[in-house]
């Protein structure tokens, strides 16, 4: 096995570990129910990330010099716990928190240092203003760590995902990368039925991002992307086009998985449906 | 920027917002990590000469506000000590949002500076006047709201805020010729108030350009045997409790300002006072809860009701 299968299959196992905790979390959520669709969208781009692609310390989440990571699509944030439990700064039975009274793992990210969470996401188009600033930072104190922002294709009908979009070209931040998760669906139905955002290429591409669309499931088209795309000295947009409650029969591209309630009988079809692949 | 009678002076003259230019010009010498972001306001806000002496201190994110202040809260979780500037209902409205999230959720400590606060816009419409600032930001949790009653006391506040460990709002109303207050260097503290002239009968709280017609009201006052205490509220958030409870020893409080009647320092006074027993009534002198047609500063003012001769008027009538 060369070095880059091995980097593939380590996110592959990153990414089959991550939704099998996204599947735990929505249990444990049982009634309150959890943003299960738009977190499976993203499994395999922040598997890939965390597992190949961003600096990080397992064992100290204020490491100066990592990566940052803003997932400004909050409510996805199952995807995001999945990740800071692979990579150690969450342990596996605070997952099981999730949602409960006085949890650090609420239905949208806060702010938890110690739990490597930058910051407190989910009031839509906010996160790639703050991935601005974070990167302006970065640049001031000389350092070379890269922001990866995370937005939803839905959280393109804000406004100031725009100002940001326009902002980041203007200031040269070849250090931010932004991924916009293209399931196709926004909360109470499909794009196309509530706010058309075809063309988002061409409408990155027009605010000077160097801009990509890829399938959003193939971790090895993913890898390479990120490797290429990180040496190009523009700010970088994705367009990943992925498929909503990705990875299980019942949930994928049923929008009725935007935010429900993961039954146990369901749980357990599930995890057969993982074990089977 | 040595605080002696030639300078208030000229700060007077040139005003609060050119005031924040100077002041700025000297923070960028002693704050390493200082950053001064503008949504295309440099001029507006007396920054043209920040903008070319520090241009590596200096960001425009052009006209957009909300972006401005994530990049702010961006910028400040990287430890830089941020201040934003623009015209103050683009610097509070326009991104509230924004606020209650970055500064008030996340307590991001970036000082934001609302420019021409109030009604000195006036000629130009309710669109640029800001009668709602204070009310819209004291409902979020953690921030700090200061009227500076002059141009040593924007500089005063903002070096204060600029120490400061939390997130902040800093109101500037009046315009150039703005009136003197403070002619010498004095004590300023958040959340302290300042007791600018004694009187037992009533307390006036004031703060921004208020507190220089409060001064001379309370003269005219005087000559009527009414003997008004005069305080300059300039922390409107923490309010200042204790000078509060000492005004329920007068027979009125008075709360004036240059903002809607709802939202502001009168009702921060009444909210606190509310809570203590045996209280003396409060006059709330300030914009009625409307939207009136426009017009320039000094009519405004006389509009609402709020340069001295209108405010003696409305004290006196409160008592007879």
């Amino acid at each position: 096995m060369n070095k880059n299968q091995e980097i593939i299959k380590k996110i592959n196992n990153f990414a089959l570990n991550s939704r099998k905790n996204i599947l735990d979390m929505a249990l444990a959520a049982g009634a309150s129910s959890s943003h299960f669709g738009g977190a499976l969208s993203m499994v395999e781009v922040v598997s890939t990330l965390f597992a190949s692609q961003m600096k990080i310390d397992n064992n100290n989440p204020n490491y100066e010099d990592r990566d940052r990571f803003i997932l400004s699509k909050g409510h996805a944030c199952l995807v995001y716990y999945a990740a800071l439990c692979e990579i150690g700064h969450l342990k596996k039975s605070e997952l099981e928190t999730f949602e409960k009274n006085d949890s650090n793992l609420l239905g949208h990210p806060v702010l938890n240092k110690d739990l490597g969470i930058d910051f407190s996401t989910g009031s839509l188009g906010m996160g790639l203003s703050l991935g601005i600033g974070v990167a302006i930072a970065c640049k001031k104190k000389g350092k070379n760590y890269k922001v990866y922002v995370v937005i939803g294709d839905g959280e393109c009908n804000e406004g100031s995902v725009w100002e940001a979009a326009m902002a980041a070209s203007n200031f040269n931040l070849d250090n931010l990368h932004v991924i916009i998760d293209n399931n196709g669906f926004q909360q109470t139905g499909s794009n196309k039925e509530i706010m058309n955002s075809d063309s988002l290429v061409e409408k990155w591409k027009s605010f000077g991002w160097e801009t990509t669309e890829l399938d959003g499931h193939n971790v090895s088209e993913l890898f390479n992307y990120f490797e290429v795309s990180k040496k190009i000295k523009k700010p970088k947009a994705l367009i990943a086009k992925t498929i909503k409650g990705k990875g299980f029969s019942f949930s994928e591209n049923n929008n009725d998985w935007h935010h429900s309630i993961l039954t146990k009988s369901l749980y357990e079809k599930a995890l057969n449906e993982i074990n089977q692949k | 920027m040595e605080i002696n009678e030639k300078n208030i002076k000229i700060w007077s003259t040139i005003g609060p917002r050119a005031t924040l230019g100077m002041v700025a010009l000297e923070l960028a010498k002693k704050i390493d990590n200082l950053m001064v972001l503008t949504s295309d306001v440099s001029t507006s806000a007396g920054l043209d000469r920040f903008r070319k002496t520090y241009p590596e201190k200096y960001l425009d994110v052009g006209i957009a506000e909300q972006n401005m202040i994530g990049v702010a809260a961006g910028l400040a979780s990287e430890n830089f000590n941020v201040i934003t500037t623009t015209f103050a209902p683009f610097q509070t409205m326009r991104c509230c949002e924004q606020i209650k999230v970055n500064l008030g959720y996340m307590k991001h400590k970036v000082c934001m500076v609302g420019i021409a606060s109030g009604l000195v816009l006036g000629t130009l419409g309710y669109t640029h006047c800001c009668i709602e600032d204070i009310g819209v930001l004291r409902s979020i949790p953690g921030l700090t709201i200061i009227s500076p009653a002059d141009s040593l006391e924007t500089i005063k506040a903002l070096e204060a805020a600029v120490k400061s460990k939390n997130p902040s709002y800093i109101r500037l109303t009046g315009s150039s010729n703005n009136p003197i207050v403070y002619k010498d260097d004095y004590d300023f503290q958040i959340g302290k108030s300042i007791t600018l002239k004694e009187g037992n009968d009533i307390t006036i709280f004031c703060s921004g350009t208020m507190v220089h017609e409060c001064l001379v009201a309370a003269k005219i006052l005087d000559s009527k045997k009414i003997f008004s205490k005069v305080v300059n509220m300039h922390t409107i958030k923490p309010i200042d409790k204790k000078a509060v409870e000492e005004a329920c020893k007068s027979k009125l409080i008075v709360s004036v300002e240059e903002h809607n009647i709802i939202g502001g320092l009168g009702s921060a006074i009444s909210e606190y006072k509310s809570s203590l027993e045996k209280t003396p009534k409060q006059l709330f002198l300030g914009i009625k809860d409307s939207y009136s047609e426009g017009g320039n500063y000094k009519f405004l003012l006389e509009k609402h009701r709020l340069n001295s001769e209108k405010i003696v008027d409305d004290i006196l009538n409160s008592i007879n």
